[in-house]
């Protein structure tokens, strides 16, 4: 034994070869395996044992590298995935299953699911779907809603096709590289040893501070190489997504304005940095009482957060038409209540990370973004460069989700680079990610509905409150989306609604999957309920005699004549509604203990892209001398599928095959601008664009050899064949002049969807498309605990088109986890919930089996008719569940998430009450 | 900053008393806690002392290593008395977590919520202390002093926990109960070990863990179930304040005080009708 053996190297075997490494001491298996032997298909999600991305096999146990030493591994064999799919034939089984049942979304949890579940077929070769969950529990994801996975390991048979245009189940175009761990997210782009910035943030919620002696500080400590304050910022210290709100600091000045802000930055070596403790950085913080909550931040008195914003109030949204207190008035029966939910974290399982250097006097910066143009005009204020100068590269996205539209490392890392010179890479800890970056917008939501006798829609008036946190983000989009949806897809000819953005001491609350809306449809679907039981009307029937229809005005006023799905989404459900209904009334019957059984449903809408603003979206395409066809796909793919749903439209326009497209992503120096992954707007409208290039070069081509428009086109080596009935043209690409991009035919669509301006009273046409869905739930409660376990969903989605079913059902299957999540269990308390021990997402035991019925209205506007799906999913999630929960325990909550403490609570009280 | 990972736990308690490092077994509790730029601690990792894992029997009852594993409890051959523990030990976090964590490192991390005392408490277990020139041997129901808190001393390990013989008739049951279904910190959990003689309760040991700093034993619940025949378990009146005296829950963002009352009644009648149940 030798006790001083610091330097002590470690053995091991990884993935079959003897490695020999020395790490510090304490030094977690997990860095080492990253950092030290390129294992960067070890993801790490949380560095607390909590998302299990980061699950290896050691001696053929799976086991958290996050929460091991390197030298625990000493003497032991290391697998990981990208070894395992090397020589692993259950992994090399699963990797092909993955990518057939849609299994990787983002991928970020990929290497920890496949590690799992290599781990558990090699002890159990037909696993049962209970030992599946039990094996991948430790696992978390946010995308898939995990029912695609137990699919792949169980080893379901998948509906994949191999050419792959519209309509088609064709494997995702960017999924070998998830499967494999060769993906590269946003942690996974810079090289060992490059410089690490670490920000430094307010503990408190409301402070003044002031710094030391920054520069005395830095030369003192070794490896620190720089210090960013506010002072370094060469443009603007200033950014926000909606130019007219931009409020948010990169650093604040003097006052923090939320637990979590940044107020400088260091750079260092990674040694330095990892050495560093925030106590000893030279600030003094003097604390000071903010609001937390709407009601404190509209109080007499209360502190402002911008001076510009009176009374805390950030902006509102208004929507009205008919007379609805009059209607209410008038009504036969009225039912009114107030709602509430708290902040919802995103939960994405890749914390913000990035990498930046400086290359030929230009600042590039990679990392993982929903929205790499925007990042782009963010960066050209902050640094007050000319946008020429910079270049946002995106890496990989594990997971967005609405909170990577806003920018978070992307200044740091170009500061740091600009201050030092040198490459430089941040990563935020799970805690820093959830303490800073935005949030799903508390709400307080009041409303009344009234109708009459016959069941018909009488007067509606929604007035919602929303914390929008300490800055604006994307506040004044979910004020203006709200009143516009809050109807839920219904005829209400008698409508006023209300939403108001007020400022807290909170993080900001920004873009989560629906915008406020799911927060409006919890009390609006909740209230039907309510109304059509006092009506006496079932009610399903309530909602489907309710249903907006084609030629029927909107709340805006707004008239589509055709490609209004409500209904059908709705009547998709009786079948089912009607089953599961007299199912659970004889569960009940006979019940003798503490379950109950109920049955819930909910509709919902989105309306597709921005709300009467425009937002184009531009694809290029280009054939190279040598016949590969490259689509540059500028539409972020977080996980939903754009890669492939971007290739399988223009591959069809084009006519040649999605999965033999070359991708090139989003690189602001090569792609042109398909706007943000957002407001379920990529199918529909970068849709839209890749259609219109798709044809545009298809045309070109046949015009070239004057063949008809049935004219087959295919592509060989330097050679582009155009069969047209018995005629063969033979184009020889290489006697082509190629552009400076290398490009002898190229092409471009850029589509803009054709939306009109809202007056006063929030008339117009806000969008051009709007998808619907209807979602029934089952639920089990525990009437003596107060616990509910979701037993099934039924998921109705008109998607207009389903350009690939399989990624449809991943999105509606991903939706539905997040609903619940958000239902049941999820609520982000600053200083509280600051990471995924006590912040808790649905984990693989939670999501029951989900039915997805695709309906498919066409929409004249959408590519092959095809509407957007990103946000409808999750919206009739939460109140389907509330709606169940009451048909299970006749009560009603008005507040989520409904945790067992506050179910049993109100249970309790309507006993005794 | 050395690291140590002897195989004598003589090493092992030399190296604690001269360097004082931080004991680490399966990490799982230590890397979570870890602060930004805490890095020059001394660790003592003691997972490579081969007497320090596993599970045997001598004559007085059962030894379990500090470092064994919960995957090593559920795996092991048990009598029903166990049952328990094992359900306790499958409830651990995930099968990750199982892999790693140990059940020193539960009890001597000392959370209100560590899933492993309740069982073990049920089946009164003592821990095997050892410095290097003295041993000692504490009830677990008074190593456990606070929150994070037990009576271990800086130069001290713990080297083993000992179950006393248990009859092979005590049946047993653990409940857990929490937010979502796998990886979740309890709201409470009650451990149950019961013997029946002719259909009657002979003897009853409940604990209650998540429901005071400390997880209890509810010696009253237990004195009063003596006696009581399996089938009048049902109407039992588990929610008798005084039987839950020794519980003092807290409200957090997990559950308010009246809630955790409320359950734990509710989870010691399934926990003591399943037990009465499995043999
Ligand atoms: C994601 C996750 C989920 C979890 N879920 C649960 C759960 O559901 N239920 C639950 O109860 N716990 C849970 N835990 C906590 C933890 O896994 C357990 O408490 C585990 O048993 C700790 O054991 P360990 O060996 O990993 O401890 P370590 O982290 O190695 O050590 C914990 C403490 O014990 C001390 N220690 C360890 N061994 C000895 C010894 N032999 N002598 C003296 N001191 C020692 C260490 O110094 C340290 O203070 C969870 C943890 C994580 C990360
Ligand atoms: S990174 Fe290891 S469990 Fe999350
Ligand atoms: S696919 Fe699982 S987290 Fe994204």
């Amino acid at each position: 034994m030798d006790v001083r053996n610091t330097e002590a190297s470690v053995a091991f075997e990884l993935n079959g070869e003897a490695v020999r490494i020395t790490p510090n001491p304490g030094e977690r298996l997990s860095e080492a395996l990253r950092e030290r032997l390129e294992a960067r298909d070890v993801k790490i999600g949380c560095n607390a044992g909590d998302c299990g991305a980061c699950t290896v096999l050691v001696d053929g146990e799976v086991v958290c590298a996050c929460l091991m030493t390197a030298q625990q591994a000493h003497e032991r064999t290391v697998e990981t995935l990208a070894g395992l799919v090397r020589s692993d034939a259950h992994a090399q089984g699963l990797m092909e299953r993955f990518q057939d049942h849609g299994a990787a979304q983002c991928g970020i949890c990929t290497p920890g699911m496949i590690v799992s579940a290599v781990g558990l077929l090699r002890e159990t070769r037909a696993p049962d779907e209970s030992q599946v969950q039990e094996a991948l529990g430790g696992v978390l994801c946010r995308c898939t809603g995990y029912r695609k996975i137990i699919d792949a390991v169980l080893g379901v048979p998948a509906a994949i096709v191999e050419d792959g245009g519209v309509g088609q189940a064709l494997r995702r175009v960017d999924g070998i590289g998830k499967v494999e761990g060769t993906e590269r997210f946003g942690d996974d782009v810079a090289p060992p040893g490059t410089l690490e910035i670490k920000v430094i943030r307010s503990p408190y919620p409301l402070a003044t501070f002031e710094f030391g002696d920054l520069n005395g500080w830095r030369e003192e400590i070794a490896g620190i190489e720089a210090v960013l304050t506010a002072a370094d910022i060469p443009g603007e210290n200033r950014f926000g997504v909606i130019p007219a709100f931009a409020d948010q600091p990169v650093f604040a000045e003097g006052t923090a304005r939320f637990r979590g802000e940044a107020v400088a930055a260091i750079v260092g070596t990674p040694d330095a940095v990892r050495a560093f403790s925030p106590d000893a950085f030279p600030v003094t913080w003097a604390e000071l009482g903010g609001v937390s909550v709407v009601s404190e931040a509209q109080a007499d008195g209360a502190p402002q957060l911008h001076e510009a914003r009176p009374d805390n109030l950030m902006c509102r949204g208004f929507v009205t038409t008919g007379d609805a207190e009059a209607a209410l008035a008038t009504a036969d029966v009225t039912v009114e209540g107030t709602f509430t939910s708290g902040f919802v974290e995103h939960g994405y399982i890749e914390p913000e990370a990035g990498f930046a250097e400086i290359v030929d006097g230009r600042v590039e910066i990679h990392a993982c973004t929903q929205a790499p143009v925007m990042d782009l005009e963010a960066m050209e204020i902050i640094l007050g460069m000319h946008r020429n100068q910079i270049r946002m590269v995106p890496t990989g996205v594990g997971g967005g989700f609405g909170s990577k539209l806003d920018i978070s490392v992307q200044p740091y890392l170009a500061l740091g680079a600009l201050k030092t010179g040198r490459p430089v890479r941040l990563t935020y800890s799970r805690t820093e990610s959830m303490q800073s970056t935005t949030k799903r917008h508390p709400s307080e939501i009041h409303i009344r509905i009234g109708a009459t006798q016959d069941g018909k829609l009488s007067g509606f008036h929604f007035e919602g409150a929303f914390n929008t946190g300490a800055y604006a983000s994307w506040g004044p989009t979910v004020a203006n989306r709200v009143p516009v949806h809050a109807s839920g897809p219904y005829r209400v000819s008698d409508y006023t609604a209300v939403a108001k953005g007020i400022h807290t001491h909170c993080p900001p609350a920004g873009a989560f999957r629906g915008f406020g809306v799911p927060q409006s449809g919890i009390a609006q679907e909740s209230l039907f309920d309510e109304l059509a039981q006092k009506l006496g009307i079932d009610a399903l029937e309530f909602r489907v005699q309710n249903a907006l229809e084609d030629g029927v005005p909107t709340v805006c006023g707004q008239v589509f004549e055709q490609g209004v799905g409500a209904k059908a989404c709705l009547e998709a459900l009786r079948p089912a509604w009607h089953r599961e209904r007299v199912r659970a009334d004889a569960f009940n019957a006979g019940a003798t203990g503490a379950l109950r059984r109920g049955v819930g449903l909910a509709a919902g809408w989105y309306g597709c892209g921005n709300t009467s603003l425009p937002n184009p979206s531009t694809i290029k395409a280009g054939i190279r001398a040598d016949g590969t066809v490259v689509l540059h796909q500028g539409a972020t793919d977080i996980g939903q599928g754009s890669n492939t749903v971007i290739s399988q439209i223009f591959g069809s326009a084009l006519g040649f095959s999605a999965a033999d497209l070359t991708l090139v992503g989003g690189d602001t120096d090569v792609t042109p601008d398909a706007g943000k992954t957002s407001a379920s707007r990529q199918t529909f409208v970068s849709g839209n664009a890749a259609r219109q290039s798709g044809e545009a070069m298809r045309a070109k081509i046949l015009r070239q050899v004057d063949a008809s428009k049935e004219a087959a086109i295919a592509f060989g080596d330097g050679t582009l064949t155009v069969s047209d009935g018995d005629r063969q043209h033979v184009i020889d690409l290489r006697t082509l002049p190629p552009d400076n991009e290398g490009y002898v035919i190229t092409s471009t669509g850029r589509y803009d969807p054709p939306t009109k301006p809202l007056d006063k009273n929030g008339q117009g046409a806000p969008y051009a498309q709007f998808g619907y869905a209807a979602q029934l739930a089952v639920v089990e409660v525990d009437l003596a605990l107060g616990t509910t376990r979701p037993i099934r969903f039924v998921a109705a989605h008109d998607v207009g088109k389903a350009i690939n079913p399989v990624l449809v059902e991943g999105q509606v299957q991903g939706g539905i986890a997040q609903g619940l999540g958000m239902a049941l269990m999820e609520e982000y308390l600053p200083g509280r919930t600051e990471n995924l021990h006590d912040y808790l997402i649905p984990t693989i035991g939670d999501i029951p089996p989900i039915e997805t019925l695709i309906l498919e209205l066409p929409d004249a506007h959408g590519p092959y008719g095809a509407k957007g799906l990103g946000e409808h999913v999750l919206i009739p999630t939460a109140p389907a569940l509330l709606n169940a929960i009451k048909h299970a325990t006749g009560v009603r909550m008005y507040s989520v998430p409904v945790t067992p403490s506050k179910l049993r609570d109100a249970i309790k009280g309507a006993r005794h009450g | 900053m050395p690291y140590l990972a002897p195989t004598r736990t003589e090493d092992a308690l030399r190296f604690l008393r001269s360097n004082s490092p931080k004991v680490v077994a399966g990490c799982t509790d230590y890397f979570p806690s870890l602060q930004q730029g805490q890095v020059d601690e001394d660790l003592l990792d003691v997972t490579r002392i081969p007497g320090m894992r596993g599970i045997s029997r001598d004559e007085t009852g059962w030894r379990i290593g500090a470092a064994t594993t919960w995957t090593d409890i559920v795996r092991a051959p048990l009598p029903p008395a166990f049952d328990a523990l094992k359900l306790a030990a499958r409830e651990v976090g995930s099968l990750q977590i199982q892999n790693q964590g140990t059940v020193a490192g539960n009890i001597c991390n000392a959370s209100p919520a560590a899933d492993g005392v309740p069982p073990l408490l049920a089946l009164e277990a003592t821990v095997e202390i050892a410095a290097a020139d003295a041993r000692r041997v504490v009830p677990l129901s008074e190593f456990i002093t606070g929150v994070r808190r037990t009576v271990l001393q800086p130069d001290e390990l713990v080297v083993a926990l000992h179950v006393p013989d248990v009859s092979a008739d005590t049946q047993s049951h653990f409940l857990k109960l929490g937010s979502r279904t796998n990886l979740v910190i309890s709201i409470a959990m009650v451990a149950a070990n019961v013997r029946l003689d002719a259909g009657r309760v002979a003897l009853a040991h409940i604990a209650v863990g998540s429901c005071s700093p400390v997880a209890r034993r509810l010696p009253d619940l237990e004195a009063r179930l003596v006696g009581t025949a399996v089938e009048d378990l049902a109407g039992f009146d588990f929610a008798n304040p005084e039987a839950l005296t020794p519980l003092t829950p807290i409200s957090d963002v997990r559950g308010s005080a009246d809630y955790r009352l409320d359950a734990v009644a509710e989870l010691c009648r399934r926990a003591v009708i399943a037990a009465s149940a499995r043999s």
